[in-house]
């Protein structure tokens, strides 16, 4: 884990010291809110339904167990025993207090976390592959360029006041599970012919209003240019994206309306300029300090099997089952990944109490090498565990029911906060998400359906990533009623795409309904080992929409 | 700001969030910000609503409340009620979470 040094410890002590005086100046009426408003926003603090929130960064997802219980305690003090993991790997508090968010701030920054890049005009949070250093086949860990990228946005000058906000996605992997063609710039990190390792780059992807898909930029920018190029990409962006109309200030419409040749010709000019330069050439001394932090955890050498597993398997159906869904293959023998869901039937997709997050620490801390991950679907991993021991943490999550054994199947829904929380939120989306999984319940119904990824937002925001849903529902506001309206074959992985909207809204009270059509729709036609997405690609949107419609 | 009350609206009220806490409040008869619904000042008609807008905004209603802005209220037998959903939700709580907000409080006072 990346441990700061004394720079990003006066920072961050600054940073709190500076806001702890703005909140002063706000409550005593010397600050307007007008003029209050962009401060705190640049502290991860928006105003929300019924009270302040507060979104806590955490870079690339990753945790340590300290971080974690550090989290509980501030669900515990300061909000009302709980937090929610988001779509950008970080987490919310929905019920600080303006007055005390200062207190909280300097008590998370004695574990070196913070609430900066969280709102605002600026480079959010980078986030990445939750299975970072776990998985096969990765080129290099990603949290690496991560941190770099972290520390060169972190308050950049040029880049503190952009058209739109910004967010940069890194996976080094060929199974994508950062998102990366969804966001502003989205790397790859590759290996060429001569063994090279580099990043090829995307850039214009985004969700929102108006989605897009990331159009490739550079097949492959060379280690030492990375820096240079991704501040040639931002300030292109920063020079020539609208500032007219915010609806169209995100880089993904400059992209656009630029045309992708001309953006490219735009970006490798300016990358040419400041790569002469040689300025932003990180010093290996630097890259190498920054990866030791992330240096392989000391692995014992084990078998490939485990025997005390399979005897626990073939003794317990539950725990197979868990083990079959939310244990994913680790690259080291004798270790599995394994993925925490934080969608029990029934639940709130991504909220976890205060005990919770304390018993992920506990186990994080004694069975994983301290380290824990947030996934952009929302969950939670511990991304080291020895087969051996998969029982005992099984055991473990089961008694604080965070064993549901539901990962990519249909009840593993992103669903944003919606109107249940949200300011800007047209319609809820946690109920629906919560009745889907208890449609659903079955979990064997589940295992026969598949991989399904269902995303709801409660706007067009997008939050809840409903444009890339392999069934995405987008809630809309009628007259002050809500209604929800599907859209199919979107997805975020290696071959993205946007889902197509089906046709005309659901009410409330039939959304589940359309929603299990969908499926029996898809069960009814597939072929073997089809999963949904497969199966939509190869029919189209026409047999579900005449479904969905029959009078 | 958004929009939250129709223009043929007959009863609007007054709400905001409380600077300190973001606690949802509304405007009541006596010009305090009051934390239930059922407190609030009901304007009948647009000229009404217009002046109870106006008593939200005094010069220094920053100290107290964020962002004050009218809704729509439909009446309901001899009680009134917010007509959005929005406005029912945040008169309320959270309705993934009963045990919170507004709704929790009336809970445990009765």
């Amino acid at each position: 884990m990346y441990r700061y040094d004394e720079f990003d410890h006066q920072l961050v002590g600054e940073r709190v010291k500076q806001f702890r005086g703005q909140v002063e100046r706000r409550v005593s009426g010397e600050l307007t809110e007008d003029a209050f408003k962009p401060l705190r926003l640049m502290n991860g603090v928006y105003l929300q339904l019924h009270a302040y929130m507060l979104r806590v960064a955490i870079p690339y997802g990753t945790l340590s167990s300290k971080q974690m219980r550090m989290q509980a305690h501030i669900a515990r003090k300061y909000d009302r025993g709980y937090g929610h993991f988001t779509t950008r790997q970080n987490i919310q508090f929905n019920w600080p207090a303006l007055d005390k968010i200062p207190d909280l701030l300097e008590e998370l920054a004695t574990v070196e976390m913070h609430a900066i890049q969280t709102s605002g005009n600026c480079i959010r949070n980078v986030t990445s592959d939750q299975y970072a250093a776990a998985i096969d086949g990765e080129i290099e860990d990603p949290r690496i360029i991560s941190e770099i990228i972290r520390q060169w946005s972190t308050f950049h000058p040029e880049f503190t006041y952009l058209p739109r906000k910004f967010k940069i996605a890194v996976t080094g992997h060929d199974n994508d599970r950062a998102a990366i063609k969804l966001h502003d710039i989205g790397i790859v990190i590759k290996q060429n012919e001569l063994g090279d390792v580099g990043y090829e780059i995307h850039v214009g992807g985004g969700q929102g209003r108006t989605p897009f898909i990331a159009k490739k930029m550079a097949d492959f920018v060379p280690k030492a240019q990375l820096l240079a190029y991704l501040e040639a990409v931002m300030r292109v962006y920063n020079m020539l994206g609208r500032r007219d109309n915010s609806y169209k200030a995100r880089i993904k419409i400059m992209v656009h309306e630029t045309g992708e040749v001309e953006m490219r010709r735009l970006i490798e000019a300016e990358f040419a300029k400041i790569d002469a330069s040689q300025m932003l050439a990180v010093p290996q001394a630097e890259i190498d300090r920054i990866s030791a932090y992330f240096a392989s955890p000391e692995f014992e050498t084990l078998p490939a099997t485990s025997a005390t597993l399979d005897a626990a398997q073939a003794q317990d159906a539950d725990f197979a089952r868990w083990v079959r869904a939310n244990v994913v293959a680790h690259k080291q023998h004798g270790y599995g990944i394994v993925n925490i869901s934080l969608k029990p039937i029934g639940g709130v997709p991504g909220d976890a109490t205060d005990v919770q997050m304390k018993a992920v620490a506990d186990l994080a801390e004694r069975y994983s090498f301290d380290e824990i991950r947030v996934t952009h679907e929302q969950n939670l991993v511990l991304p080291h565990i020895r087969l051996d021991d998969l029982k005992t943490v099984y055991d473990a999550l089961n008694a604080h029911e965070l064993a549901t054994a539901n990962l990519g199947l249909i009840s593993d829904t992103i669903a944003c906060p919606g109107l249940d929380y949200c300011n800007l939120a047209n319609a809820r989306s946690i109920p629906l998400a919560q009745e889907i999984s208890e449609r659903f319940a079955d979990l064997d119904q589940q295992y026969d359906i598949g991989e399904l990824k269902i995303k709801i937002s409660g706007c067009i925001n997008a939050c809840g990533h409903h444009h890339v849903g392999h069934i995405g529902i987008l809630g809309v506001d009628k007259k002050g009623t809500e209604f929800y309206q599907i859209s199919l074959g979107g997805s975020a992985d290696e071959n993205a795409s946007i889902g197509t909207i089906t046709g005309r809204a659901f009410t409330e009270e039939t959304i589940v309904d359309a929603i299990e059509t969908v499926v029996t729709t898809y069960t009814d036609m597939r072929q073997t080992d089809e999963r949904f997405i497969d199966t939509y690609r190869r029919v189209g949107l026409d047999p579900f929409k005449e479904r969905l419609y029959a009078e | 700001m958004a929009q939250h009350s129709s223009k043929g609206a007959r009863f609007q009220a007054v709400t905001a969030n409380r600077l300190s806490d973001g606690e949802v409040v509304y405007l009541s008869p006596d010009n305090q910000w009051a934390e239930t619904f059922a407190a609030a000042d009901i304007a009948d008609g647009p000229e009404a609503g217009d002046a109870l807008m106006a008593r939200a905004l005094p010069a220094d209603f920053e100290l107290h409340v964020l962002e004050p802005y009218l809704f729509e209220v439909l009446q309901d037998g001899t009680q009134y009620k917010p007509a959005s959903v929005r406005e029912i939700i945040r008169a309320a709580g959270p309705t993934v979470r009963l045990d919170l907000g507004k709704q929790a409080d009336a809970k445990r006072e009765s």
